[in-house]
């Protein structure tokens, strides 16, 4: 067959599938707005600087001088103890909370689906030494590991993400290990290895593909619960410090002046939810797309 | 009717010279060959010190229903198991080992199709690159171009037209179409030998006879042998040239097809015949009448001693209960494991 | 349900049933006609995805949420099933019309035993107060008359403890359970081996004269069929091709796709296989014009690629749908 044909035939077959997962997706209404959001969300933190009316009030900065200005045309959102515009920071805490859940999967999701992918598929000790050790993680409490690192070490926000970093990995590791040790048994897998694949192939070109799934859905929702217990770490004074305008901090200094001023906490905890809300409905369409 | 101790298929060490005779012109000889697992529940005693040969070019049948052993007897083969004792040869070789020991060259030489199409095709990649596969773990082409011939090639050999079904996913597919993938990925390094486990199980009649079509042309033009595992007496009966009968681990009747049909002695191969759903009055005429199926199949943790039919069997005996039986001959080529003929 | 059509227990008029995909309406039937008489015997096949499934969950309204009914009439004694409302349909799955699955391990609940599950049966669809000890009892007798050897051990085991065929006979004691008219069985052997499917069968079709009840049973296994049904409907794509009485569909099938279906099975007497039927089945959502079987039809005529054939009624009560015969 002639190169062209073929490239036309590739191209035609990959449009189709898109097509396909594009139906499957839209057929839930709160998907599209769940992806809406996460659009915006992620617009937003992107365009920061430049959609922020006052992006100077992000820094050690006072105007005493219109300090707890409730909402108003030129402070939508209103201004904090300080006299800065809460508009421009929740802007800029959207900025420091999807970079934070950007990092922390970034970290994770690979290293907890390769050794998944790897317990999975070589049983034995090497699939015990890697689950038991994905056990004791999940064991302890999230929010109590991530306080506990976080109270000995300076609290910044780099250690915030190293924290959760840590106790979020084992759970890609135990799903990628569920979905792997239910396909290592398909024929599909007996016929590689008859064949003579490595185990590399096995794991990573056989298997991983059909991972793509359960891995990418749980990402998605992820971003908004790395988000909550960011926020969650911040709001007890362990994560981003002041005058870093991250949403869980904002939040714990407006709680200082509930309910005279409330806007100053009102605000960033509706942006904390519209980013959770928004990835979380996102998520559901996504898994849809992999569902036959 | 003549009686020689035999262990069906071929002569034993006892008449050493037809021995040389007969393996000269069999690509795959499977001697005293046992598998046992360990579960849970006990050992199960999948097959028991069963033998037999397959002829180059032929078309060799294991028939059984479920649990009698047969699937796992094609995987041994394969090397999907290691054997629990006993010998495999093939082409001469001794391959009684796992497939991940035995050399490149033999696993290029044997390749099995599975019984069930979903699960012998990736779901995440395109049949191209699944017909591709063996061909880039065996190094057999240079380059990206000839790959991609060389999968033309396969898929036209299984009437696949390849501008349709080459960048198509599996779940496009039917399920004959994705048995003929499987087809066309198992002649991809050229092989002499293929295990074909209950192959049509899965597909309705119409498709059915389109892939034994295909698998019948295949054999004459690449010269091919194949174990055709099957529990359908009816296909068996079209295409295999001899046929072995097992029941929980162990082969009781051995036969080229003809006779096994016509005059099949076995009480179990009667059984097994007399409950086969026919179409047509002929066909009932050939069915053996008086003997109807009853019983279930035993545990195989627990298989009862001596003959283990007997549970089941209208014409047990006392010794049937406690004594295994051996092999005799009966016709020509045609052997059984029944006291009812010692 | 007093209205009462003297013979005809179950009549199916011109059904239209379709479902929604992301490529648009997947017409699968095609106008189905069936009919089952009281105390008959029928037997649907075709190959999968030929709508017989689709057919029989019509029948109980089960169809999944993205199927539509676009014409059509089911009738059950007299009342069509499309238009009853939930009490009607209620009464109609547990009184009148059993159903046996293909799966028997699917069609168990695997956390219950046994006895919870025929008893629950019983005492939903009597809705008699009856004792613990009486409806054991009753879960006894109907284990025996699906001769299953013993039934006080069955009646306390969980499913994964018992064989795919004694599986197989719970199912069928629970349709049983309470009095039916109409017993549907989708492929209720397929998965079962041959030694046991033959038992199998013989114990429905002795249960089901001991009974007087109707039967359709659906299945690709023609020899299956042809020991079990008086009469035959032959189904493609959606449409009945040809109804016959047993021995006749078998011994002189009219319909090309009846015959390609009939040589294409493996004969016990050898032979040789034969070529197939050319083609795949048709796409749902742009079926072929005129008969859905002309593309693959090797006795096709032009007339059979713009009109769709009309189902005729020929003599000894059979009927096919091909302008071969008209």
């Amino acid at each position: 067959m002639k190169p062209k044909i073929i490239s036309r035939i590739k191209q035609s077959r990959m449009f189709e599938s898109a097509k396909r997962k594009w139906f499957k997706f839209s057929r839930g209404k709160l998907s599209l707005v769940g992806l809406g959001m996460a659009v915006t969300s992620i617009l937003i933190a992107l365009l920061a600087p430049w959609i922020a009316p006052h992006p100077e009030d992000v820094t050690k900065i006072t105007h005493l001088e219109r300090v707890h200005l409730p909402p108003c045309f030129e402070y939508p959102f209103g201004t904090d103890y300080m006299g800065r515009d809460i508009l421009s920071r929740t802007i800029f805490g959207f900025r420091f909370s999807l970079m934070m859940a950007g990092v922390v999967l970034t970290l994770t999701a690979p290293v907890g689906v390769v050794l998944g992918l790897i317990a999975g598929a070589r049983k034995g000790i090497i699939e015990t030494i890697i689950m038991r050790t994905a056990d004791i993680f999940i064991a302890v409490p999230a929010l109590v590991l991530a306080l506990a690192i976080c109270s000995v070490l300076t609290p910044n926000i780099f250690n915030a993400m190293m924290a959760v970093s840590l106790m979020w990995w084992p759970w890609y590791t135990r799903l990628t290990y569920n979905v792997t040790s239910s396909l290592r048994n398909e024929y599909f897998v007996q016929a590689a290895e008859l064949m003579g694949a490595s185990t590399f192939h096995i794991i990573f070109r056989e298997i991983f593909p059909n991972c793509l799934g359960p891995i990418l859905t749980k990402i998605t929702l992820d971003v908004g619960w790395v988000i909550l217990i960011g926020s969650s770490l911040s709001f007890v004074g362990l994560g981003a410090q002041p005058p870093t305008p991250d949403l869980g901090t904002m939040v714990a200094q407006g709680g200082d002046f509930m309910p005279d001023f409330w806007w100053e906490s009102v605000f960033p905890a509706m942006a904390i939810a519209f980013i959770i809300m928004g990835f979380n409905l996102l998520g559901d369409g996504v898994k849809d797309m992999f569902t036959e | 009717m003549e009686i020689e101790v035999l262990h069906a298929g071929f002569i034993t060490r006892k008449v050493g010279k037809l021995k040389e005779k007969k393996q000269g012109d069999s690509i795959l000889v499977v001697e005293n060959l046992t598998k046992h697992f360990k579960t849970s529940y006990g050992t199960v005693h999948a097959v028991d010190n069963i033998g037999f040969d397959i002829k180059y070019g032929e078309t060799f049948g294991l028939v059984g229903e479920s649990g009698s052993g047969k699937t796992t007897t094609g995987y041994v083969i394969m090397g999907i198991y290691a054997p629990t004792s006993g010998k495999i040869t093939f082409k001469g070789q001794d391959i009684s080992v796992p497939a991940r020991k035995r050399p490149k060259s033999i696993k290029r030489d044997m390749s099995i199709v599975f019984q069930d199409p979903a699960s012998s095709l990736n779901p995440a990649k395109t049949i191209k690159d699944i017909v591709a596969l063996p061909l880039k773990i065996q190094g057999l082409v240079k380059d990206d171009a000839e790959l991609e011939r060389k999968v033309e090639e396969l898929l036209n050999a299984v009437e696949l037209p390849p501008e349709r079904f080459m960048y198509r996913l599996p779940r496009d597919l039917g399920g004959g179409e994705k048995q003929a993938v499987a087809i066309a990925r198992a002649i991809a390094t050229n092989p002499s030998f293929i295990v074909l486990d209950e192959p049509t199980s899965a597909l309705d009649v119409s498709v059915q006879a389109k892939i034994i079509n295909t698998l019948i042309k295949l054999q004459k033009d690449l010269n091919l042998s194949y174990l055709f595992i099957t529990h359908d007496l009816s296909l068996m009966r079209n295409v295999a040239s001899r046929v072995a009968i097992m029941y929980l681990g162990k082969i009781y009747e051995y036969a080229p097809t003809s006779m096994f049909f016509q005059n099949p002695l076995h009480p179990y191969t009667k059984m097994l015949l007399a409950s086969v759903p026919v179409l047509s009055r002929e066909e009932e005429k050939l069915k053996p009448q008086g003997i109807k199926s009853r019983g279930e199949i035993p545990s195989a943790v627990n298989p009862p001693p001596g003959c283990r039919f007997h549970t089941r069997c209208p014409f047990a005996k006392e010794i049937c209960k406690t004594k295994e039986p051996k092999f005799v001959m009966f016709e020509n080529e045609h052997y059984v494991a029944c006291h009812l003929y010692h | 349900m007093k209205l009462n059509l003297p013979k005809n227990l179950l009549k199916i008029n011109d059904l239209y049933v379709g479902y929604k995909t992301y490529r648009g309406l997947s017409k699968v039937l095609n106008g189905v006609h069936l009919s089952v008489n009281v105390g008959e015997r029928v037997g649907l096949i075709g190959e999968s995805g030929c709508g017989k499934t689709t057919t029989m969950k019509s029948i109980l309204r089960i169809l999944p949420s993205n199927a539509e009914i676009n014409k059509g009439e089911i009738y059950f004694r007299g009342k069509d099933v499309l238009k009853m409302d939930k009490k009607e349909l209620d009464e109609l799955r547990r009184k009148y019309i059993a159903m046996i699955f293909q799966d028997p391990t699917a069609a168990l609940n695997p956390v219950f035993k046994v006895e919870t599950q025929l008893a629950d049966l019983i005492k939903y669809s009597l809705g008699e107060a009856k004792t613990k000890e009486e409806i054991r009892e009753r879960c006894l007798k109907l284990l025996e008359e699906v001769a299953l050897p013993d039934p006080e051990r069955v009646l306390d085991s969980y499913p994964f403890q018992l064989s795919g065929g004694m599986r197989q006979r719970v199912c069928i004691a629970m349709a049983l359970a309470t009095p039916r008219q109409l017993l549907i069985a989708d492929e209720p052997t397929t998965n079962l081996d041959v030694t046991i499917q033959d038992q199998i069968l013989r114990l429905i079709k002795d249960v089901v004269i001991k009974r007087k009840l109707s039967v359709i049973f659906i299945s690709h296994a023609l020899g299956a069929v042809r020991e079990f049904v008086d009469r035959v409907y032959v189904m493609y794509a959606g449409d009945i091709v040809e109804v016959a009485q047993t021995e006749d569909i078998f011994s002189d099938p009219l319909h090309p796709y009846t015959r390609g279906l009939l040589e294409s099975t493996p004969k016990l007497t050898g032979g040789g296989i034969a070529t197939g039927i050319a083609g795949r089945i048709p796409d749902y959502v742009n079926p072929p014009p005129g008969c859905r079987f002309h593309t693959r039809c090797n006795q096709r005529l032009s007339k059979c690629k713009k009109e769709k054939p009309p189902f005729i009624k020929m003599n000894g009560n059979r009927g096919v749908a091909c302008w071969l015969y008209h």
